[in-house]
C-alpha cells in the first residue's frame, strides 16, 4: 500500500452559512441562504504519495473549493484533512508544507521572474546561495533560462505558466496544487504543456492535485482521477477504468461519448447478466461488469466499439447484436460517425475507423438498415439515478450531434 | 472632415486645450511673476525692471528659517496624513465590502464645506475656553494655562485635517487594484506574520515620529520617543504581516507617491491654517509671502519668494521621486 500524500475526511464546505459568510455573501442569493451552499460535499478521499491525481468535473461543482480548502485558503465547514498523516485542517496556508499554482498564475508584477521564483524560499531563510541555485535549477526545469531578470509583464502567458509552476516547484512541498493552470492558453500549447507537465512531475516525484473540466487533460497526464458533480465524485479511478466502467450516467457522459439503453434484467448464467432492450432485443453483460451496481440500470457502450453489419453478415460467436437504421452519416475523414435509430427510437452513436470502407461511396449511407454488433465485455453497466429524463436530454443532444 | 486628420496628431490635437489653458493661465503669470521679482522700486515711487537676480539671494538669506519651518510643518503634515491615511485607505479597500462607497463618500464629505470655514470652526470648537478644551480644564483633566491654538500642534494639525483626502483617495485608488489573489499566493509561499521586522518597523517609526513631534512643540524628546517606540513595536508586530510588506504595500508606491506629493506640495504653500490656528511663532513662507503681496506691496520680493519656494518644491519632489522609484525596483530584494 503506497503512503498517503493527502486524506480528505468527510470534507464538507458550506458557503454563506458559516463563519466565514460575510466575504461570500453576495454568492449566496438562493432560497435557502440561511444554511448557505453546498459547495463540497463530505468527501473521502485518499491521494498517494507520488501520484498525479485529478479532480475532474463540470464548472461550479466544488473541484476549487476542495482544492482550496487543502491549499489552506479555505475553512472546511465540516470534516479533516491530512498531510502526510499529519492533521493540518486548521493550520494557515503559510505553515502548510503545500503549494498552489493559480488558475491566473498570480504572479507578483513588481518582482523579476528570478525573484518571484525566489519567493518562498527567501521567506523560509533558506541562504543566498542556495536560493540561487535552487531558483537556477528550476527554471532549467521548466525551460526559461535567461528569464530571471524580466517582469511578469514582459512574458507570454505560456511563460507565465511554467514561471508559476517552477515558483510552486522550487519549495519541493509535499503536495502541489494545480488549478486549471492551461486553462487560458491556446490549444497547441495547451497540449505541449500536457506532456511537459506530466514530464515535470515524473521528473521531480511530487504528488500533484490537479484540477480541471476538460476530460481529455485528465486522461492524459492523470494515474487516477475522481470525476465530481455537485460537491462530491461520482467515482474514483484510473483513466482506464473510468473510461471503460463508468459507474454513474453522468461520469459516462462527461467522459467521452457513450450510448446508454435503458434494459431490465432478465436472468443470468454463470457468467453473463442478460438484459432486455425496450425493443426486446436480448444483450449479454459479464457479471463482473454489473458487480456492486445497484438501483436502476442503464446498459452502455462506446461508439467506437460498436461494428456496423448487415442484417446477413455473420458476427463473432456470443456478440451483441442490436437491429437499426442509418440516420445520419457525418465523414470526419479519419472516421465516420452515425447515428443509428433503434427499433425503439433510441438513437446510438458509432464511430467506425475509415480503414475497410474508406471512400464515401462504400460507406452506410442514411435510410441503410443496419445491424450493430459488439462484444459483452465492451458493455458497462451505469447506476441510472437521473433515469428516463436524462436521457431524454442525451438523445436530443446526440440528435443535434 | 474628421476623417483627414492624421492618426499620429489626434493625441496632440486632444492635448491642446490643456495646453492653451496652461499657456494661459499658469505659463504667461508665472513669467509676468518672474520679470516682476526682478523689479527695483515701490508702491508710491513705481517700479523698474532693473533685472535685480540679486533678490533671490537676499530673499533665501533673510526667509530660509520660514522656508526650513514650511518645509517641516508640510513634511509633518504629510507624514500625519500618511499614517492617518494609510491604515483608513486600507481598510476601505480590503475590508469595506458592500460598504465602500459610502466610506469613501464620508471620506470626501469634508469638500463640501470650504477650507476656510472648516478652519475656522477648529478654531471656535478648540478655542482656550471652547467646546473642547472648556469641559476638560473645569473638570481639571488639564491644567488651566493649556493652549491648543496658537500653537505649531494646531497648525499641523489643521493641514493634516485639510489634506487627508488628497492622500486617502490615491492610497485608496492603488490598494483597492491590489489583486488580493496575489495575497493568498504570497501566503501559499509561507509568507506569514512579520512579528520581529513588524516590531523594529513600527519601533522606528513611531519614535521618528515622536521625535518630531517633540521638537516642534519644544519638549524634552526622551519619554515621548520611548512611549511611542513601545506602542509602536506593539502595533507593527501584530498588524503588519510579510505579505504586506512583501506584495500590498510596494503595489501601493504609487498611490503613496501621488498622495504624499499632492498632500505635501499644498501643505508647504498653505497660510491659511498658520493663519487661523497658529501665532506669529508658526508662521510659514506663505504667510510672508501674502503678507510681502497684501499688507506691505513688495512685490519683487514676493515673487522672488514664490520662485524660491517652488524651485525648493521641485528640488524636493525630485529627490522624493528617485528615492520612491529605486525603492520600487528594489523592493522585492529580501
Ligand atoms: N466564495 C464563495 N462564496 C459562495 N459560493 C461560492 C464561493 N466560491 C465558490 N462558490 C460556489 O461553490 C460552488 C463550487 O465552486 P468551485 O469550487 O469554484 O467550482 P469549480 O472549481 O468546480 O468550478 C459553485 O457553485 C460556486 O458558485
Ligand atoms: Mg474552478
Amino acid at each position: 500500500m503506497a503512503d498517503v500524500a493527502v486524506r480528505l475526511v468527510q470534507l464538507t464546505k458550506r458557503f454563506g452559512g458559516d463563519t466565514t459568510g460575510r466575504r461570500v455573501a453576495k454568492y449566496v442569493d438562493d432560497a435557502n441562504a440561511d444554511q448557505g451552499f453546498l459547495a463540497v460535499d463530505h468527501i473521502d478521499l485518499d491521494v498517494n504519495e507520488g501520484e498525479f491525481f485529478s479532480l475532474l468535473g463540470p464548472s461550479g461543482c466544488g473541484k476549487t473549493t476542495t482544492l482550496r480548502m487543502i491549499g489552506g485558503f479555505e475553512q472546511p465547514t465540516d470534516g479533516r484533512i491530512e498531510l502526510q498523516g499529519e492533521d493540518v485542517t486548521y493550520l494557515p496556508a503559510y505553515k502548510r508544507n503545500v503549494n498552489t499554482v493559480f488558475q491566473n498564475y498570480a504572479l507578483f508584477p513588481h518582482l523579476t521572474i528570478y525573484e518571484n521564483v525566489a519567493f518562498g524560499l527567501r521567506r523560509r531563510k533558506v541562504s543566498d546561495a542556495d536560493v540561487k541555485k535552487r531558483v537556477t535549477e528550476m527554471l532549467e526545469l521548466v525551460e526559461l533560462p535567461g528569464y530571471e531578470a524580466r517582469k511578469p509583464g514582459q512574458i507570454s502567458g505560456g511563460q507565465a505558466q511554467r514561471v508559476a509552476l517552477a515558483r510552486a516547484l522550487v519549495n519541493k512541498p509535499a503536495v502541489l496544487l494545480l488549478d486549471e493552470p492551461l486553462g487560458a492558453l491556446d490549444l497547441k500549447l495547451r497540449k505541449q504543456m500536457q506532456i511537459e507537465l506530466k514530464r515535470i512531475q515524473q521528473e521531480v516525484g511530487i504528488t500533484f492535485i490537479y484540477v480541471t473540466h476538460d476530460q481529455e487533460e485528465a486522461m492524459t497526464m492523470s494515474d487516477r482521477i475522481a470525476v465530481m458533480n455537485h460537491g462530491h465524485y461520482e467515482q474514483l479511478g484510473d483513466p482506464e477504468v473510468l473510461y471503460e466502467r463508468p459507474r454513474t450516467r453522468f461520469v459516462a457522459g462527461f467522459l467521452g461519448v457513450s450510448n446508454l439503453l435503458p434494459a431490465s434484467a432478465d436472468g443470468r448464467d454463470d457468467r453473463y447478466a442478460n438484459f432486455r432492450l425496450s425493443d426486446g432485443t436480448a444483450v449479454r453483460v459479464p457479471i463482473a461488469v454489473i458487480q456492486d451496481r445497484a438501483g436502476t440500470l442503464a446498459l452502455g457502450v462506446r461508439p467506437e466499439k460498436i461494428r456496423l453489419l448487415e442484417e446477413k453478415d455473420e458476427s463473432p460467436a456470443g456478440y451483441n447484436r442490436v437491429a437499426g437504421r442509418i440516420v445520419h452519416a457525418s465523414y470526419l475523414g479519419v472516421s465516420t460517425q452515425y447515428i443509428v435509430q433503434l427499433k425503439d427510437g433510441h438513437r446510438v452513436t458509432v464511430y467506425e475507423q475509415n480503414v475497410t470502407r474508406a471512400t464515401k461511396a462504400e460507406l452506410w449511407s442514411s435510410g441503410e438498415d443496419v445491424v450493430l454488433c459488439w462484444a459483452p465485455e465492451h458493455c458497462f453497466v451505469v447506476e441510472d439515478a437521473g433515469g428516463m429524463a436524462a436521457a431524454e436530454a442525451d438523445r436530443e443532444l446526440a440528435a443535434v450531434v | 472632415m474628421i476623417q483627414r486628420v492624421p492618426r499620429g496628431a489626434i493625441p496632440y490635437l486632444l492635448l491642446l486645450p490643456g495646453i492653451g489653458w496652461l499657456v494661459l493661465f499658469y505659463l504667461y503669470p508665472a513669467l509676468q511673476l518672474f520679470l516682476v521679482s526682478l523689479w527695483t522700486g515701490n508702491i508710491t515711487q513705481g517700479y523698474q525692471q532693473t533685472w535685480n537676480f540679486g533678490i533671490y539671494a537676499e530673499g533665501f538669506n533673510e526667509y530660509w528659517p520660514w522656508i526650513v519651518r514650511s518645509a517641516a510643518y508640510g513634511g509633518l503634515a504629510t507624514l500625519l496624513a500618511f499614517l492617518l491615511g494609510y491604515p483608513l485607505a486600507y481598510t476601505i479597500a480590503f475590508k469595506g465590502g458592500r460598504y465602500k462607497n459610502v466610506l469613501l463618500f464620508l471620506v470626501i464629505a469634508p469638500f463640501f464645506t470650504s477650507f476656510l470655514l472648516r478652519t475656522i470652526s477648529w478654531k471656535i470648537i478648540l478655542a482656550d475656553n471652547g467646546l473642547v478644551l472648556g469641559p476638560l480644564k473645569q473638570l481639571g483633566i488639564i491644567p488651566q494655562d493649556f493652549q491648543f491654538l496658537a500653537t505649531p500642534v494646531a497648525v499641523i494639525a489643521g493641514i493634516t485635517y485639510n489634506l487627508l483626502p488628497f492622500m486617502t483617495l490615491p492610497l485608496y485608488v492603488a490598494l483597492e487594484k491590489v489583486d488580493f489573489r496575489l495575497l493568498e499566493a504570497a501566503r501559499d509561499l509561507y509568507a506569514g506574520p512579520w512579528r520581529p521586522g513588524g516590531a523594529i518597523v513600527g519601533a522606528i517609526g513611531g519614535g521618528i515620529l515622536a521625535f518630531l513631534a517633540a521638537l516642534v512643540v519644544e519638549i524634552n524628546p526622551l519619554l515621548p520617543v520611548a512611549v511611542a517606540a513601545v506602542v509602536g513595536a506593539l502595533i507593527g508586530r501584530y498588524l503588519i504581516s510579510e505579505s504586506f510588506v512583501r506584495i500590498t504595500f510596494p503595489l501601493s508606491l504609487p498611490g503613496v507617491f501621488a498622495g504624499s506629493l499632492l498632500t505635501f506640495i499644498p501643505a508647504v504653500g498653505d497660510f491659511v491654517n498658520a493663519d487661523l490656528l497658529g501665532n506669529v511663532r508658526t508662521q510659514m513662507i506663505g504667510n510672508v509671502i501674502e503678507a510681502r503681496f497684501l499688507k506691505i506691496t513688495d512685490y519683487p520680493m514676493a515673487s522672488a519668494l514664490s520662485f524660491i519656494l517652488m524651485a525648493a518644491i521641485i528640488i524636493g519632489v525630485l529627490i522624493y521621486a528617485r528615492i520612491l522609484g529605486t525603492e520600487e525596483l528594489t523592493g522585492g530584494r529580501a
